[in-house]
């Protein structure tokens, strides 16, 4: 066991996929430096020109460029230095990588990797601060992961690398100096899996990404009042590991979804609950999720938008009301 | 040339020519999914590309991509099937005309998007030239493509890397119902490479053998890994846009003027001075016609694979496997 931070496990997974196949290539801007944040390290220098890929600022078409060496047999791992620039890459992540396994009859794969940074909380403003993940969670074909922690980092990119299909794989800004252990020799963390990250009987807390540490102090200040808060932190969140949220809903009856976005996932998880779940439930479905603005830059107007550890405390005694 | 490639060219012209004219029947009878592009008039862009390139390089069409299809090699009959949403064509009728991709003869599909194509292409390139096979990539687009992002940002990229591709605009003069001159900055779209700094040509689209050495000229060039090229090819299209489009935005002087070009009657009176017989010429059209006819039949007689609509979204991974046995 090791203790690395979360950009550290991102690199050692690029690391040792790029080491193991030489298929896998990276694909992005500005990889002087390791990128944006700094994740691909010293890869271009160790693996070259031919592996790691320095494109101009050309979001929708290096897209597409690795959809189309996805394609013809590489895997190609592309980075996109913040979230908010995804909008610029839409058509060929939506209407080519994500659609063309089923709409070609199986005939093409497009094993590419999609990582991006987003989030708030460094006051970068309106268009570099986005968590849009509600989005493509919409679209059929993609499948999107968002991991908390440096050995889930480094698992689920292994596993989204090994993935044959197109893989959106979020990476909080704020989770990069982020600590955790990593077991030696970890493989691969399976995408579409869930982990209860807390067990607790009264509530059940499904989040992901950075705010599953939140929810955990929300839920460690709760336990001094005798609220015990189970927390899930669902690591993929399309495909959704709903066995696992179902299992936990029937057994505390109360539900509380939070997410940096404005909403979208927990619209999602919430209604499949209501669905499937309503004869266990004791209360109505809570979310805490962003207001319906523009990230604003300044902090304390930041603070205002982005869920803090007092929004999931509210909203954990909103879900203890009885109707 | 010899007599047999001067008729080769004439089979695979007519094959397009008659495919697109039953594809347009069909549509009149309401049998083919969604709308159709067809590419009566161009026979002589997508038959003169393909003869100058390997079967082994890859394409990537467009909406009006039958010709380039039938082209490459790909089967008629199956092409029909999936223009019809049968099981039999080449995507089990999940796919329709402007989402055809053929595998096996590493046909990497038409594509609904204008200029979607373009850096799926590039992409291809890139990974021919890591991968260090010598394949060529052949890129069709259209002039409306020549105005997307995609179009500039891929011929930058492909510049900058030198990677084997060849930018195939065919310019038929209108995007959509739109004159292509109205919305271009510039009179020929070929003079863009300039700007990317790779060589640019415009050719005669309908001369047959123009294209063909056009287009030989740029694949040998981008196959010896001195990059790519735009070649713009000047055609018509002698139809309207789509199946819903009479094309009553046209001059008819104009449409007379191209019409009096139509590749395929002006290939037809080539081989005649060359010296083939009428017969001869009459043999290969009968043929041609009882293939697409045959083609239509075997595709109307297939059935539909509704079972599969709910299926195949996701390509199945080695990791699911590792899932299902309960790994972390």
């Amino acid at each position: 066991m090791r203790t690395l931070t979360y950009r550290e496990a991102l690199y050692e997974a690029l690391l040792e996929e790029m080491e193991a196949d030489p298929r896998v290539i990276l694909i992005g801007e500005d990889f002087v430096g390791g990128g944006a944040f700094g994740v691909a390290g010293d890869l271009p220098d160790r693996f070259g020109a031919d592996r790691v890929i320095r494109t101009p600022i050309s979001e929708n078409s290096y897209v597409g460029l690795a959809v189309g060496a996805a394609m013809t047999g590489l895997r190609p791992v592309v980075e996109i230095m913040f979230m908010d620039f995804v909008t610029l890459a839409m058509d060929q992540l939506v209407n080519h990588a994500a659609k063309i396994h089923y709409m070609y009859a199986g005939q093409y794969r497009v094993p590419l990797v999609l990582r991006t940074p987003a989030g708030a909380g460094r006051g970068y403003g309106a268009s570099h601060s986005q968590s849009l993940e509600g989005w493509l969670i919409q679209v059929p074909g993609l499948k999107v992961v968002a991991p908390s922690d440096p050995a889930d980092a480094k698992g689920l990119l292994k596993a989204a690398i090994r993935d044959d299909n197109p893989v959106v794989f979020i990476e909080n800004k704020l989770l990069y100096p982020k600590k955790g252990d990593v077991p030696d020799g970890l493989d691969t963390v399976p995408i579409g899996r869930a982990r209860v990250h807390r067990p607790g009987q009264d509530i059940t807390i499904i989040t992901y990404g950075r705010m599953v540490d939140l929810a955990v102090e929300a839920a460690d200040i709760l336990a001094r009042e005798d609220v015990f808060c189970e927390v899930i932190d669902l690591r993929t969140l399309k495909p959704l590991d709903i066995e696992t949220i179902f299992g936990s809903v029937r057994r505390t009856g109360r539900v509380v979804f939070v997410e940096e976005g404005t909403g979208g996932i927990g619209a999602e998880v919430c209604a499949r609950i209501a669905e499937n779940c309503l004869a266990h439930l004791k209360g109505r479905p809570t979310r805490v999720a962003a207001g319906d603005v523009p990230i604003p830059s300044a902090g304390p107007l930041e603070q205002r938008v982005i869920p803090q550890v007092s929004d999931i405390i509210n909203g954990c005694i909103d879900s203890l009301q009885v109707e | 040339m010899t007599r047999a490639e001067f008729i080769e060219y004439y089979r695979r012209m007519l094959t397009i020519r008659y495919c697109e004219e039953q594809i347009g029947l069909l549509f009149a009878r309401n049998l083919t999914m969604g709308t159709a592009h067809l590419s009566i008039g161009q026979e002589a862009c997508a038959v003169g590309v393909l003869a100058a390139a390997r079967p082994d390089d890859y394409v990537v069409s467009t909406h009006r991509g039958h010709g380039h299809l039938l082209a490459k090699g790909a089967s008629p009959a199956r092409l029909i099937a999936e223009i019809c949403g049968r099981a039999t064509g080449f995507c089990r009728g999940k796919g329709g005309s402007q989402h055809i991709a053929v595998g096996e003869i590493n046909f990497l599909g038409t594509n609904g998007i204008t200029g979607g194509g373009i850096p799926i292409a590039t992409g291809a390139a890139l990974s021919v030239k890591i991968r260090g096979t010598d394949q060529v990539v052949i890129c069709f687009f259209g002039d409306g493509a020549a105005n997307q992002g995609t179009f500039h940002e891929s011929l930058n990229m492909a510049a900058v890397w030198k990677l084997p591709v060849v930018y195939v605009c065919e310019n038929n003069g209108y995007a959509m119902y739109t004159r292509s001159t109205d919305v271009t900055s510039v009179a020929d779209i070929a003079v863009r490479a300039g700007a990317y700094g790779i060589p640019g040509l415009k050719v005669d689209g309908m001369d047959l053998l123009a294209v063909r050495d056009a287009a030989a000229e740029a694949i040998d060039r981008a196959r010896l890994g001195l990059g790519p090229t735009l070649l713009e090819l000047e055609t018509y299209r002698l139809c309207g846009h789509s199946k819903s489009d009479p094309g009553k935005y046209r001059p008819k002087d104009e449409v007379a003027k191209w019409t009096a070009r139509d590749p395929v009657a002006t290939w037809r009176r080539r081989l005649l001075v060359e010296g083939l017989a009428e017969v001869e010429l009459a043999r290969v059209e009968a043929e041609v016609k009882a293939e697409i006819e045959a083609a239509t039949e075997f595709a109307l007689q297939s059935p539909y694979a509704e079972d599969e609509a709910l299926e195949g979204t996701y390509a199945p991974t080695r990791l699911d496997a590792a899932m299902k046995a309960g790994a972390r």
